[in-house]
């Protein structure tokens, strides 16, 4: 008997183990394998409902089993009349009383931890950064220190950092799965949330909300470094003045004239600007992503610049500059992937 | 008996195509409007269907480019609109419409001609906003159309979303009066409230949240309506317009909704659960009360929707707690129904087999719900497929099977035909690994990171294998939906005339014929306690004791009024949605309310007392 347990406990812990390594889904995406603050208290509540209601359901499922083997009518029994039961009060009350017990079981913790998470008491301690979401781009303004940027959210590892957030035009949902839950981001209000890394590495962030055509691609990355790189990123970033960055390569410097010919200024800045109807190109070389999605290559660049359309449906930029030969394209992909300003990269994010 | 059964077949066989056509334009009896829902709902439900595929295959493999990101948001939006509005819920108005009245042992509902306008807005209210597809593209803001990308969304699409759910919303309330009207006051003589069928009483209450529910979603969509059509701004925040307003409108509607897709199908499980256990239903009483408090509660919870929407914990709490509250009534429910079948004799035919496959799957939708409900847990499941596996848990899992359930338990009823028990099976089967296949999957999707409403998941991230099984599973889905209709056709073509009482029935629907006569019956029955029909068979009378003696009846008139009347307003609609292309349109808008507007004023002044079949009619024709 022993034996036979000690084989049943073997085979579930080895299908756990399997379901946990290949069913969690990718590691610093999934919200089943939280690395933040939010996502490890929303995780426990998963965890506790989970087990509370696969309870419920195993009772269920074990009655109903129970009920249609006992119970099915077999040959012979076609004018077999049951009992005719009108009820049963201590039956009906222990099935009411038990699911309240259960629901207060649940609603406690339930109510400690959204107010844990909604508390932004000490937000003036903590970094602050406030957030733009825009069809289809994420615009980030540190606040305190005056830069500007996009796609690529740097945080250092285990400080709390508030994130203010606002949309430019409709409903989007900011949502980095392993680090925290989710947050709408309204056009008319401002919400405020907080999210706190545990490890360093680059993590997955999405759009939640239905928002256009090119929803699915609105993707972000959020940056977590160290504490000693983070303040190197600020400095760099500080410190760039766009002014006196000339590119190095002769295509890059024609790729940078063909830019401010362009009119690609109009919307996108370089260094720390107001201007955010397009993404800050800021350190841009260093980008996790092009279009938020597409690995960072020049080809996809230059595909990028030719036809936004193909590669994001719906885009604001599309049609608002002159068309692109090869030629020109490849120049300003060649200019803006050398506009690298700091050496913390996405790249040497956790390592 | 005999002779004048073949003489009348050979009649309605020879009808032609014209007078049949013009008798269902023109029908007021719950039984006919029954069979427009049915078959506008399945019309739609397949619509949707070849909607929900084309979702499917795209989401096959990663970075599929089956579909444009413009149509896939297109597609979305109208599968969702699509199978809510326009085929669950009039699949559970025609039941309702057919069973209602002949569980209560009235004639007909009590105003017909009301009736017969709500199909007709139903149907044309559902035509006008598929029109969309070749009028230059189908809304594409969600199904829930939160603004401001609905206010906002560039052609005509989310215009016709706002004047087809407009007119099928107008549909849907007056049924809702309707049948508030007809049970408060039609009732045979004896069957009180509390000797009501669970069937009835779930109509009821659902009817109830109709009443209360569907004007938060007039008002939204008439403030939507004014944004997108004459340059108000309620939810432009430009110009100091609140975009969130909407979704509070939308949802106060769209929460109580969701219990009018389930409490019909939980009344018709109960009548499953107890005839083909033999046994009367377990707790009748905390039955409807559960029903009630679900019902109450169902309209203190519509934010929990919103729990990402920035409204502060206060609020998020209180949401909260109050809907896992309705888990208690709902776990009534389901321990009531086991509690039936405890001690029976369970028989597992089609019917049997779509309740008892609802029980788990229900289940699964229900603990799933407690969880999104988890204020803090949501945060990671809000729009999310965690989300979409658990809607569809409750709607496919609920609503469908309880479709499915019902149209087999009352297809006799209704169409004159049991259906092929070989193919109802199968359909049973491949639809319900199907539905777990595509389904269960998904709540790991949505954990992994995947959220709703995505066009694309990239590759490399985790998701492939969950979604390959997800499409598959839907195909089979698709294949048991395909079996249904198929035994549908084939017992129309070759099954036999159904008995009256094909399933040994304990309520007062199968005392009359397959499928009755238009008056229902001679003499209105005598009711004489719960279960009536099973009270007259175990005291040994076998049939109803009639009310009263054989006397005239009084039926009303049919009338194209109310066809008239819904393509007035369906001209209309047309009207509005144009007329900011081109002030010509006011024509449209004008000449179609001036057709609806005249159209009531005849049927106000045109003196209709309808007509009488008399005793000797009655007693010339067969027993």
């Amino acid at each position: 008997m022993k034996a036979w347990m000690g084989k049943i406990k073997a085979l579930i812990l080895m299908g756990l183990m399997a379901v946990i390594l290949t069913g969690c889904g990718k590691e610093n995406l999934t919200a089943l394998v939280p690395k933040g603050y939010g996502a490890d208290e929303s995780m426990k509540l998963i965890i506790l409902t989970t087990v509370i209601m696969g309870g419920v359901f195993l009772v269920v499922v074990i009655v109903l089993a129970y009920v249609l083997i006992r119970f099915r009518r077999k040959k012979g029994q076609e004018n077999y009349i049951p009992k005719q039961v009108e009820g049963n009060k201590t039956l009906e009350t222990v099935w009411t009383i038990i699911p309240v017990i259960l629901v207060i079981i649940m609603a406690v913790p339930t109510t400690l931890v959204s107010f844990d998470l909604a508390d932004a008491s000490d937000s003036k301690d903590h970094i602050n950064i406030d957030i733009t979401g825009n069809q289809y781009w994420w615009h980030f303004n540190y606040q305190d220190e005056d830069i500007q940027t996009s796609q690529d959210l740097y945080v250092p590892v285990g400080e709390k950092v508030y994130l203010n957030m606002i949309s430019s035009d409709v409903i989007h949902s900011f949502w980095v799965p392993s680090i925290s839950g989710k947050m709408d981001v309204n056009p008319e209000n401002t919400n405020t949330m907080y999210i706190e890394a545990y490890e360093e590495g680059v993590y997955w962030g999405k759009c939640a909300e239905l928002c256009g055509p090119s929803h699915s691609l609105m993707d972000f990355k959020v940056v977590v470094v160290s504490k000693e790189e983070y303040e190197q990123w600020v400095a760099d970033m500080k410190n760039y003045d766009p002014e006196k960055d000339e590119p190095e390569s002769a295509v890059a410097k024609e790729g940078k004239d063909l830019f401010e010919e362009n009119n690609c200024m109009a919307c996108h800045a370089i260094g720390s600007s107001p201007v955010q109807v397009g993404p800050n190109l800021t350190n841009f070389g260093n980008r996790s992503r092009i279009a938020g999605y597409k690995e960072t290559t020049k080809e996809n660049l230059v595909n990028w610049l030719k036809d936004p359309e193909e590669m994001k449906p719906g885009n604001l930029m599309t049609g608002k500059y002159p068309e692109l030969n090869d030629d020109e394209a490849d120049k300003i992909a060649e200019y803006l992937l050398q506009l690298k300003v700091t050496d913390v990269t996405p790249d040497s994010a956790g390592k | 008996m005999s002779i004048a059964v073949s003489e009348s077949s050979a009649k309605a066989q020879k009808r032609s195509i014209g007078a049949v056509l013009w008798d269902y334009l023109t029908t007021v009896d719950h039984m006919k409007i029954a069979h427009l829902y049915i078959f506008g709902g399945a019309f739609f439900f397949i619509l949707g269907g070849i909607e929900a595929i084309i979702i499917r295959i795209q989401l096959l493999v990663p970075e599929n480019d089956f579909v444009s990101a413009g149509f896939y948001n297109e597609v979305i939006t109208m599968h969702g609109t699509t199978m809510i509005f326009l085929a669950a819920m009039p699949l559970l108005l025609g039941l309702m419409n057919a069973i209602m009245p002949l569980q209560i042992g009235a004639r007909d509902v009590a105003f017909p001609f009301l009736n017969a306008l709500g199909v007709w807005l139903f149907i044309l209210g559902g035509l006008l906003l598929n029109l969309s597809w070749v009028f230059g593209g189908a809304p594409d803001a969600g199904w829930t159309a939160y603004a401001p990308l609905s206010s906002t969304s560039p052609g005509h699409g989310v215009d016709f979303y706002v004047m087809g759910l407009q007119l099928a919303g107008a549909g849907t309330l007056m049924s809702g009066i309707n049948f508030l009207v007809t049970i408060i006051n039609m009732r045979a003589p004896g069957m009180t409230y509390m000797r009501m069928p669970l069937f009835t009483w779930t109509t009821f209450i659902t009817s109830i949240l109709i009443l209360f529910a569907f004007p938060a979603l007039t008002v939204g969509l008439f403030l939507l309506q004014f944004d997108r059509m004459f340059g108000a701004a309620f939810f432009d925040v430009a110009l100091g317009g609140n975009t969130i307003i909407w979704q509070h409108l939308f949802w106060i509607f769209g929460h109580p909704e969701v219990y009018i897709l389930i409490l019909p199908v939980f009344g018709a499980f109960s009548e499953i659960f107890s005839t083909f256990s033999k046994k009367r239903i377990f707790g009748y009483t905390s039955m409807i009360f559960a029903t009630m408090l679900i019902a109450f509660l169902g309209f203190m919870v519509w934010a929990h929707h919103m729990f990402t929407v920035g409204m502060g914990p206060i609020a998020n709490t209180i949401f909260s707690v109050a809907t896992m509250a309705i888990a208690v009534p709902t776990g009534i429910k389901i321990f009531n129904w086991l509690a039936t079948m405890w001690g029976g004799s369970v028989k597992l035919n089609s019917a049997m087999l779509w309740s008892i496959g609802f029980i788990p799957s229900f289940t699964i939708g229900g603990m799933t719900g407690i969880m999104v409900a988890t204020v803090a847990a949501d945060y990671q499941y809000h729009d999310t497929y965690f989300v979409i596996a658990h809607f569809h848990y409750t709607i496919v899992g609920g609503t469908v099977m309880g479709i499915f359930a019902g149209l087999t338990y009352w297809w006799p009823k209704i169409f004159g035909r049991v259906l092929n028990e070989t193919l109802g099976q199968i359909t049973f089967w491949t639809f319900f690994v199907g539905f777990h296949m595509t389904f269960f999957i998904q709540h790991f999707l949505g954990l992994m990171g995947m959220p709703r409403r995505y066009w694309v998941f990239l590759e490399d991230q985790g998701l492939d294998t969950g979604n390959l099984i997800s499409s598959i599973g839907a195909f089979l889905m698709a294949v048991g939906v395909i079996v249904f209709i198929i035994n549908a056709i084939y017992v129309w073509l070759k099954g036999e005339k159904a008995a009256n009482d094909p399933w040994d029935g304990r309520t007062l629907e199968w005392t009359t014929a397959s499928p009755p006569e238009h008056y229902n019956w001679k003499q209105t029955p005598l009711i004489r306690g719960l279960d009536c029909l099973w009270l007259e068979k175990t005291e040994g009378n076998g049939k109803m004791i009639p009310a009263h003696p054989l006397k005239d009846i009084h039926m009303p008139n049919g009338s194209i009024l109310p066809f008239i009347m819904s393509l007035g307003f369906f001209i209309a609609g047309i009207g509005f949605i144009y007329q900011t292309d081109n002030k010509l349109w006011y024509i449209a808008l004008f000449g179609g309310m001036a057709i609806a507007l005249l159209t009531m004023l005849v049927r106000s002044v045109q003196d209709d007392v309808g007509h009488y079949i008399t005793k000797e009619e009655l007693k010339g024709e067969a027993e």
